[in-house]
């Protein structure tokens, strides 16, 4: 055990101890209220340039599966808890927290007042961070966060989508359904869970960097296509959000037929190059218990939500662009549809990874769509 | 979708007494049904038979039935209510079993009722074994192996499909009776009898039984639009096998990886839906194996229960209230969550601390029951802690349990242990064998002792992430007692593992105080935490808080007039709903008078741990520490002790110390009352009577004193309250043989030895005082005879049987006492008459157990009044100008919990063993009496076959009672000697052969139900064999059996009543028309 702080960007700080490595790590601060699912939450791509902090206060009781991984690194800058178990007690467990996020080199922390933290950062809204177990001056922590670069702006989906095509192969064994179509994703920082489930309900599923060109991503003759999550400010995905324009345009020409679903950052992305803009919010949605009507039927699903943006759709020129869900929390938009084309996206995780499966339609409406435009 | 408009008047059925699986839990969801039902502009229709329930207060409710909660019942108050729909979904099981009762003879149809929250078929799903395995199977929900049973003849063919060990469960029961484990033939062919006999349809399930797997529950709601969340996740500390209500519990779960936990979430969804409860909240519990992962559905609840009121106060979600709003028509989404005001309800809570619930147990009032825990409950009450935590909350948790234990502290001697290493860990390992109440004290005594983890975590299959963090517990304190000074940073450490100060003092051989002065002096103080539904995610407007060490305290203190209320922590025998009644009462009524009301209390079940019930609400053990430290933050103005029972009231004097003002009688007046030697100058003062006593302190010492005053003699060691060791002792052996056992236990406590006074009428008062003026509320005579302890004896109010005269002088004694002792809030007097002289028994300066009861009899809150009177309130400014005598009868019966315990005899004596209370109200004494037995599940025959045996001094008064059986048309059939004495007065009787004498004798007629009532007298002071068996058989049959003479005379009196008239139904609005009291208008 060795003595950390943990300085935000606004003079506020709480020590603890870290319970793996020695050093230094700086983030934006995100809290997430799911009470289970941490190594999930560690490996998702999203946290990229982020500290998590755990608003249950018990981590670690099950250990780490290695099955649940929703990438193949730990993608969080930081993680932070209250109490970090001494063991690990679950079947499917290979090794304990401390122990992997150690061999990852992961600064993590413990004994802290979760809590007040997460009260913080809801006041406040979401700051950046640096824990420390070397230095505990104001004065240096603070400057060392002032030179940091802020996460507005900032393309992080560089660092997490992949650097080559690739075909993925993995399914959720209990789904059973008869595969078809050959889907493109268009990795922003994809977790595993959602390629789980494309791989599905279809034949073939191939990600691709998320700079690809239209046509190199055409050459495979997808008949989806699929926008992931990612970390991040939407607005500096650039390339994405280019290849994303294109293919909506062809979809308007008609010399697409592609159907096209995007999911979280894939969803902004959507948003964006359909004329939306997006904003961000005070301290996110980074948690499984959101509500999220479907505006059509009026049902209300439990959802996994984990973005800090939002994309209003709300005054496009394109009238058919029509928004499909909100979260009841704060009634922000959760979901759009093209009334004429084949795109939708959601602003939640149906994936879950961690959280509630209650939207696992999303992907058998993706496939049916896929159905529905290949019948003709 | 909005609220229905087509529903004006909703019958709301409640769960009738305090029983083993069915607390005040109900209470509480009641009544927060009926206030959101009246809240929306519906009236209620209320049947429940318990009078100690805030739900049957007048104002929560249009029309408030207390009368017994029977199909019959149930239709006519249909018949004269006329309510479109039905709420059966909020009174536990018994609610839930009449209304499919009902359904079953098609009433509902037959006057136009709608069911809503659950109809009959979703009921029958989820309760019919069969059904539910069926509807499990289809919707591909694992349950484990099993077969029905419906006759015994079918058992054999059970057995060899499931194998052993395996689980019995009848249908149709409450909280698993007649149900349990099985290891060999001989038990499963015994407890399977008795399963069908117990079971409502006569129906056992006989299941694989998956011992040692994890145990799940979970907390769903469903809304008309098919919107289902989970409200909260519970793991069993126990592993399957223990029932849930015999469990430690912990909230959220805690082991399971987020997959598995979403697939078992998934599982319940899909259960409420295959079942088919339309809106509400049900409760859903799994098995899990530790060792693949494989999950099974074990059973689910259609409808609020107790797992669902502790998930309330765990999590902050109201799941009575919305359960009732949903059933009305609502969605989730259109009710607004309380605790954030912006969010709305369709969402599942998140905790940022974690819960811990410990079951109480009361064996000691059953010294022979058997006390492993099995799948049927035993426990009567429970305690909650929250901590940031599990090893903080189970601390808390522990020391709140009031069983002289500060934390996890040592069950066993340890110095024992030096002597006999051997012996002390192989009686360690049996303890962690069998499921006992004590288990968790004997974990931490294994690793004191130096077990394993893994040794332990076989031993008991208790998941070893629970185990390890009680081992850091005994490894803290290990390090803490091997100090010789105690360092601030180790006495910091130990707050924040919940350690008490109590708990340091003890392990480092120190003062309490000094340790809470030590944590004064170097501010380690605690913070206060927020429940608030969401971890923060939100601003949380309700203020319900619990203790911690950490950095920072939400507490937000008001500068407003405050009154700290202390509750009774949790149920217990002698201490239960009735005083929680009496808090929220205060707590009503003091916000009434525009005070800030601080609750402080412990247990879940309750309606005083509702957010809603006072302006702040802290879930903190009631504990001299822990009380203390709120009130150095809040600063009341004072503190209410009277109305929580004992636990409060023992707080007393530490409080009083802390310069913390006790509102009400002067702490001086409770020690008089209270203590023996100045209780007796306080009697000699005002010349009042009491039964000739003295304290001893040999066994040579009693035996003059007891030879002086002359037998029988009440004797019982100093130091306990409320009936606890107490005996009647007829003779010198018997004394002596007490006195052993009393020394036994607690050497060189002195032995009270009082008067027993035979057959002599007891009488308790209840009434109120202002510091000047006492009002009589109630007096209640007793229908039993002096001996028996006041909570499990059934009452009158007014008197039935004693003089005018009598009464008056009752009246006259009250006010002098009363006045003596400057009475400012409530009294209550035990009485005992005999051969026309009246004698003191007992003062209690404080809320009693009859005062819900009294105040329903006379429509006057009494408590409420009581918290006014504290104030500064006069009685005639609050309207209260005389005493009130209804122109009804009430009598009051206790309910018992013998079925529970197989074997324990049903005697009563002066320990008290009720768990709970009905109320029957009427005309007559015999139509109030009858009611009441009803009510209590006492259901008198009307004809059919009579068994007496009575003891001899009882012979000559049991003829009259076997003449008016005989009259009404019973045949009687008795034991040689009752026979004997009846044949000579010409009343035909069949003698029956002693049960070693010959067959058939009643035993026989008892398995074969061609008896129908028996009245058993006990003989003397050691009952025989003989009637131990008749009465443990007559409770297995479910056959009345009644033990006193007075008590069968008030039978037959009902008897004849109810085979003249019919029962008659009366709301309690419309009694309280017909006296002349009204609240006063503020």
């Amino acid at each position: 055990m060795r003595r950390a702080i943990l300085f935000l960007e606004d003079g506020f700080w709480l020590e603890g101890e870290s319970f793996t490595i020695r050093g230094e790590t700086i983030g934006e601060v995100v809290f997430n209220t799911s009470m289970s699912g941490y190594e999930e939450i560690l490996t998702d791509p999203s946290y990229r340039g982020q500290i998590v902090c755990m608003s249950y206060p018990l981590i670690g009781n099950y250990g780490i599966s290695g099955s649940d991984i929703e990438s193949r690194r730990v993608q969080v800058e930081g993680f932070i808890v209250r109490e970090n178990s001494q063991i690990y007690s679950n079947f499917q467990a290979k090794k304990s927290l401390s122990d992997y996020l150690r061999q990852n080199k992961i600064l993590a922390l413990e004994h802290i007042d979760t809590r007040a933290l997460v009260r913080h950062l809801r006041l406040k809204g979401l700051l950046k961070g640096i824990i420390s177990t070397e230095d505990f001056n104001f004065n240096s922590l603070r400057n060392k966060l002032a030179k940091a670069p802020s996460i507005v702006g900032r393309d992080l989906v560089r660092l997490v989508s992949c650097r080559q095509v690739h075909e993925w192969r993995e399914d959720w064994p209990q789904l059973k359904f008869e595969r078809k179509h050959t889907v493109a994703v268009i990795d922003c920082g994809i977790k595993h869970s959602i390629l789980r489930f494309l791989k599905s309900y279809f034949e073939k599923v191939v990600v691709f960097p998320y700079e690809s060109e239209l046509k190199d991503v055409l050459r495979i003759n997808p008949q989806a296509i699929l926008f992931s999550n990612g970390p991040g400010d939407p607005q500096a995905v650039e390339p994405a959000i280019e290849l994303a324009g294109k293919i909506i345009s062809g979809l308007r020409q008609g010399s697409l037929k592609l159907a096209v679903m995007g999911i979280c950052l894939g969803h902004q992305i959507l948003g964006l190059a359909l004329g939306g803009k997006s904003r961000k919010l005070k301290f996110g949605h980074h948690g499984g218990n959101h509500p999220v009507k479907d505006l059509a039927t009026g049902k209300i699903d439990i959802t996994a939500q984990n973005h800090n943006f939002i994309v209003d759709t709300q005054d496009l020129s394109d009238k058919d662009v029509v928004q499909t869900h909100i979260n009841l929390y704060d009634n922000t938009p959760e979901g759009l549809r093209h009334r004429r084309l084949p795109l939708f996206s959601v602003q939640f995780h149906p994936e879950a990874g961690p959280g509630p499966f209650d939207a696992q339609y999303i992907f058998s409406g993706f496939r049916k769509m896929t159905d529905k435009i290949f019948a003709k | 979708m909005p609220k229905r408009k087509d529903l004006d008047k909703i019958l709301i059925i409640g769960s009738g007494p305090i029983i083993i699986s069915q607390a005040c839990e109900f209470d509480y969801s009641g009544t927060q049904a009926c206030k959101a039902l009246a809240e929306e502009g519906y009236r209620v229709v209320l049947l429940n038979s318990n009078p100690a329930t805030i739900m049957t207060d007048p104002e929560f409710a249009f029309r408030t039935y207390i009368e017994p909660i029977t199909v019959e019942v149930l239709e006519k108050i249909i018949k004269k209510e006329k309510p479109q729909a039905c709420l059966p979904t909020l009174g536990g099981q018994t609610a839930l079993n009449v209304a499919f009762s009902a359904a079953k003879e098609g009433i509902f149809k037959k006057y136009g009722v709608e069911l809503i929250g659950a109809n009959a078929q979703a009921i029958a799903k989820a309760e019919d074994r069969k059904l539910f395995k069926e509807t499990m199977a289809k919707a591909g929900i694992e349950t484990p192996r099993s077969q029905i049973v419906y006759k015994l003849s079918e058992a054999a063919s059970a057995l060899e499909y499931v194998g052993l060990p395996c689980v019995l469960r009848p249908a149709f029961t409450l909280g698993g009776t007649g149900g349990g484990i099985v290891f060999n033939r001989e038990e499963f062919f015994s407890l399977i009898e008795i399963g069908l006999k117990q079971s409502l349809v006569s129906e056992v399930l006989v299941e694989e039984a998956v011992l040692g797997w994890k145990e799940f529950e979970l907390e769903v709601m469903r809304d008309r639009k098919d919107n289902v969340v989970i409200i909260c996740s519970i793991e069993n500390f126990d592993p399957m096998g223990i029932h849930t209500g015999d469990s430690i519990t912990v909230a959220p779960q805690q082991t399971l990886t987020d997959r598995q936990y979403q697939r078992m979430r998934q599982e319940a969804i899909r259960a409420i839906r295959a079942i088919g409860v339309e809106t509400g909240g049900s409760n859903i519990q799994f098995a899990f194996n530790p060792q693949d992962g494989r999950l099974v559905i074990i059973e689910m609840n259609p409808r609020v229960s107790r797992s669902s009121a502790l998930a309330s106060k765990a999590t902050g979600f109201p799941i009575a209230k919305i359960a009732a709003k949903l059933a009305v028509g609502y969605t989730l989404d259109e009710i607004p969550n309380d605790i954030t005001r912006e969010t709305p309800a369709s969402f599942e809570p998140v905790l940022d601390y974690c819960v811990v619930k410990i079951p109480r147990w009361t064996f000691e009032k059953f010294p022979q029951a058997d006390t492993t825990l099995t799948t049927s409950m035993k426990s009567v009450g429970e305690v909650m802690a929250i901590g940031r935590t599990f090893k903080e909350a189970l601390q808390k948790g522990l020391r709140g349990l009031e069983i002289g234990k500060a934390g996890l502290e040592p069950q066993i001697d340890l110095r024992r242990y030096k002597i006999h290493p051997q012996d002390v860990k192989e009686e360690i390992k049996a303890y962690l064998i069998r499921p006992n109440a004590e288990r968790i004290f004997y974990i931490g005594d294994a690793f004191r002792l130096g077990f394993s983890l893994s040794e332990v975590a076989s031993l008991t299959k208790i998941d070893p992430w629970f185990l390890q963090n009680i081992k850091e517990i005994i490894d803290f304190e290990r390090e803490l007692s091997s100090q010789h000074a105690l360092d601030i940073k180790r006495l910091k450490k130990a707050k924040e593992l919940g350690f008490s100060d109590k708990q340091i003092a003890r392990l480092i051989n120190a003062g309490e105080d000094k340790i809470a002065m030590l944590r004064y002096k170097h501010s380690i103080n605690c913070v206060y935490k927020l429940v608030d539904t969401c971890a923060a995610e939100f601003e949380a407007y309700t203020p319900y808080f619990y203790s911690t060490y950490e950095k920072e305290d939400e507490a937000r203190i008001s500068t407003r007039n405050k009154v700290m209320i202390l509750g009774g922590g949790p149920n217990r025998i002698g201490q239960g709903i009735e005083f929680d009644y009496c808090c929220v009462h205060a707590a009503f009524s003091l916000q009434e008078e525009n005070i800030e009301v601080i609750m402080v209390n412990s247990n879940p079940e309750t309606v005083s741990t509702d957010y809603d019930t006072s302006d702040k609400l802290y879930f903190e053990p009631i504990t001299l520490e822990d009380v203390l430290n709120i009130a150095r933050r809040e600063k009341p103005r004072g503190v209410i002790l009277q109305f929580g029972g004992q636990t409060p009231l023992n707080l007393a004097l530490g409080l009083e110390r802390a310069g913390i003002e006790i509102l009400g009688t002067s702490a001086f007046s409770i020690d008089r009352a209270e203590d023996r030697e100045k209780f007796k100058q306080l009697l000699k003062k005002c010349r009042l009577r009491q039964p000739a006593n003295a304290t001893a302190t040999s066994f040579y010492e009693a035996k003059r004193i007891a030879r002086e005053i002359g037998y029988p003699v009440v004797v019982r060691p100093s130091y306990v309250l409320g009936g606890r060791a107490m005996e009647i002792v007829y003779d010198e052996v018997s004394l002596e043989k007490y006195i052993k056992k009393a020394i036994i236990a607690s050497p060189l406590q002195p032995i009270l030895i009082d008067k027993f006074l035979e057959e002599a009428i007891e009488v308790d008062v209840d009434g109120i005082g202002d510091g000047k003026q006492f009002i009589i509320g109630g007096i209640l005579e007793h229908i039993e005879e002096a001996g028996i302890h006041s909570g499990d004896s059934a009452m009158c109010l007014p008197p039935f049987s004693i003089s005018d005269e009598m009464i008056e002088e009752i009246r006259k004694a009250t006010y002098v006492l009363a006045e003596e002792l400057k009475i400012k809030g409530l009294m209550n007097i035990q009485y005992a008459v005999k051969n026309n002289v009246l004698y003191v028994l007992e003062v209690n300066p404080r809320a009693s157990r009859t005062i819900p009861f009294v105040s329903k009899a006379i429509g006057v809150p009494l408590a409420k009044l009581a918290a006014k009177v504290m104030l500064g309130k006069t009685l005639d400014e609050l309207g209260l100008k005389k005493e009130i005598v209804p122109p009804y009868t009430c009598v009051k019966e206790s309910v018992f919990p013998f079925n529970r315990f197989s074997g324990v005899d049903i005697i009563l004596g002066p320990e008290m063993k009720s768990t709970g209370e009905v109320m029957g109200i009427g005309e007559s004494f015999a139509q109030a009496y009858i009611k009441s037995q009803i009510a209590s599940s006492q259901v008198l025959p009307l004809e059919g076959r009579v068994f007496i045996s009575v003891k001899n001094s009882d012979k000559r008064s049991v003829v009259f009672i076997a003449k008016k059986l005989f009259e009404l048309g019973f045949e009687i059939i008795a034991t040689a000697g009752t026979a004997k004495v009846l044949s000579k007065s010409n009343i035909p009787v069949k003698a029956l052969p002693r049960i070693s004498e010959g067959r058939p004798n009643i035993l026989d007629y008892i398995k074969d139900k061609k008896v129908h009532l028996i009245i058993n007298t006990p003989s003397g002071s050691i009952p025989r064999q003989d009637e131990v068996k008749i009465r443990s058989q007559a409770i297995i049959y479910g056959i009345p059996c009644i033990t006193t003479i007075s008590g069968a005379q008030a039978s037959v009196e009902g008897i004849e009543v109810l085979k003249k008239e019919k029962l008659k139904i009366k709301s309690i609005q419309e009694h309280h028309k017909t006296l002349n009291y009204s609240v006063p208008n503020e």
